[in-house]
């Protein structure tokens, strides 16, 4: 990874956050290259949102060092899509499907005219990218689930991003449309470096190529797997893999010494 | 009933019903989407500390109404924005700081007792000019900011940390509309009095919710509903010769329940 000349897609040095003096992501070390496929896997409360928002530069640092593109994240902003836990969105704001998607037009504050032809005309090219072309002019309030997370992810791809950061984007999915969702993402990944915080493991595995663990520390794993050993050092249980049905899945290899443990 | 229409103080009335109409329609539409009615009723009711500050002092009770209001407005805004969780306790207790102050005050001003059920459920039918004035000044303030920053209240609304993403600035916006909210409760408490401030913000948006596919057509359709039931409210209160404030907020009562009927039976 260090041999690498390229600059990393995300570069965090020596890292350290604390919400109200307790630590919450602890000396952080993480570089993701360009077109990595990254699963973000933790505990709740392990810190995966914030590690989220740090580089999405909504939240500073205490210690330490990021950057996204060589820049700090929050320049490095117009370069990233986000797509955020679908529990932030309030959904009684009437609103359409185009409108929602128009909002990642967005630039700063203010304006008597905020979005030109070409914003509307890039809002149907996101819609189509997404699958959701027939959803533009239905209202966000009537989505089911995975209809509304390709909105977003509409919305996340309107202005062209190199980086795609997405919170929990399944969470309301069924595993069908998980599966589908994934495989979208996949073809997404020739363009476009993805990192993805997700709690289903199962489809995770088949799509990814890197695993971020997240428990207070952070682990890179330059590959697709995830071991028990990862699962339990990062749930602080041990889980079991379970599955009924065709379900796509591999068997995982086993986990080697991790030398940065 | 015409000639009623050519009176003096039947024009300003009208006019005063059209501000508060304008004003409660757009910046209700927030209120409502944000589900902050409580918030705006705070407000309201900590202006009244105003009132007893300015008949204290001696000055204009409106003006008094106004500076509490925009002092009540920044610190809602800082209590949700800083201590959410704990915001309804500080909204309630901020409710009754301002009443028990604007009481206390009014009792310690000798010999003077102001009309207190006038800035209680308003006094539309003796709203003096100059009153009409700043009204009509606040109105279009609100107007212009609003028109300036719709899509970033939109925006604010529907999903803030994407808009924070986004570059808009979150913060200020949060402080800008609680602003917006104070300044539209000094418009609003002429018409209605300060205790049914709530009731014009919250019935005509959410009745309007129903039928918007966006918030600016839910203005537009609160902004019609506002005006029947302003319309309505002063002829019920002409014909029964009953106080016009409640008179508003009785007909609108009786729609928001009725649209309720109707939508839950079909």
């Amino acid at each position: 990874m260090k041999s690498s000349t390229t600059t990393p897609v995300i570069d965090i040095q020596n890292l350290s956050f604390a919400y109200h003096h307790s630590l919450v992501l602890e000396n952080v070390n993480l570089q993701i290259q360009e077109r990595d496929f990254a699963a973000v896997i933790g505990p709740n409360g392990g810190g995966k949102t914030t590690l989220v928002k740090l580089i999405l530069g909504l939240l500073t640092p205490d210690q330490g060092k990021i950057r996204v593109f060589g820049r700090p994240p929050r320049e490095a902003s117009p370069d990233i899509g986000y797509t955020p836990q679908d529990t932030e969105i309030n959904s009684s704001v009437p609103m359409s499907t185009e409108q929602a998607v128009l909002m990642g037009c967005m630039r700063g504050g203010g304006g008597w005219r905020r979005f030109s032809a070409s914003d509307r005309e890039m809002v149907r090219e996101a819609l189509t990218q997404a699958g959701a072309e027939k959803l533009a002019t239905k209202q966000v309030a009537e989505l089911s689930g995975g209809q509304r997370q390709r909105v977003m992810l509409a919305r996340a791809l309107v202005t062209r991003p190199r980086l795609l950061v997405l919170d929990e984007p399944t969470a309301n999915v069924d595993s069908q449309g998980q599966s589908e969702f994934f495989d979208f993402l996949q073809k997404l990944n020739d363009q476009v470096t993805i990192m993805v915080v997700s709690h289903d493991l199962m489809v995770l595995s088949s799509h990814i190529k890197s695993v971020v663990c997240v428990s207070k520390q952070v682990h890179f794993h330059d590959r697709p797997e995830i071991t028990s050993e990862m699962l339990s050092a990062a749930y602080h249980c041990p889980v079991e893999l379970v599955t009924h049905g065709p379900v796509p899945h591999r068997v995982l290899a086993a986990h080697e010494p991790d030398d940065n443990a | 009933m015409l000639e009623l229409l050519h009176m003096h103080f039947m024009h300003n009335a009208l006019l005063a019903a059209c501000l508060a109409g304008i004003v409660c329609a757009i910046i209700g539409t927030f209120v409502v989407i944000n589900r902050i009615v409580f918030i705006s009723g705070g407000i309201a009711h900590t202006a009244y500390g105003g009132v007893g500050l300015a008949v204290y002092f001696g000055f204009a009770p409106l003006l008094g109404i106004t500076l509490v209001s925009i002092l009540a407005s920044l610190v809602m805004a800082w209590v949700s924005l800083k201590a959410r969780n704990r915001a309804d306790t500080m909204i309630g207790v901020l409710w009754a700081l301002g009443m028990a102050l604007g009481v206390i005050l009014l009792d310690l001003t000798p010999g003077y007792h102001v009309d207190l059920m006038s800035f209680l459920f308003g006094s539309i039918m003796t709203v003096p000019g100059n009153d009409l004035w700043l009204m009509s000044g606040l109105a279009v303030i609100i107007l212009c900011t609003v028109g300036y920053f719709y899509h970033d209240f939109v925006a604010l609304s529907f999903d803030p940390e994407f808009a924070r993403v986004r570059g808009i600035p979150v913060g200020f916006l949060h402080v800008l509309l609680m602003l917006m909210i104070g300044l539209s409760v000094v418009v609003v408490i002429q018409v209605v009095g300060l205790i049914l401030v709530i009731a014009l913000m919250s019935i005509s948006p959410f009745i309007a919710e129903r039928f918007s596919p966006s918030p600016l057509r839910m203005m537009g359709i609160s902004l019609g509903l506002n005006l029947i039931f302003a319309l309505l409210g002063l002829l019920l209160s002409i014909c029964l010769n009953v106080s016009a404030g409640p008179s508003i907020i009785l007909v609108a009562s009786l729609a928001f329940f009725g649209v309720q009927i109707v939508a839950s039976s079909r």
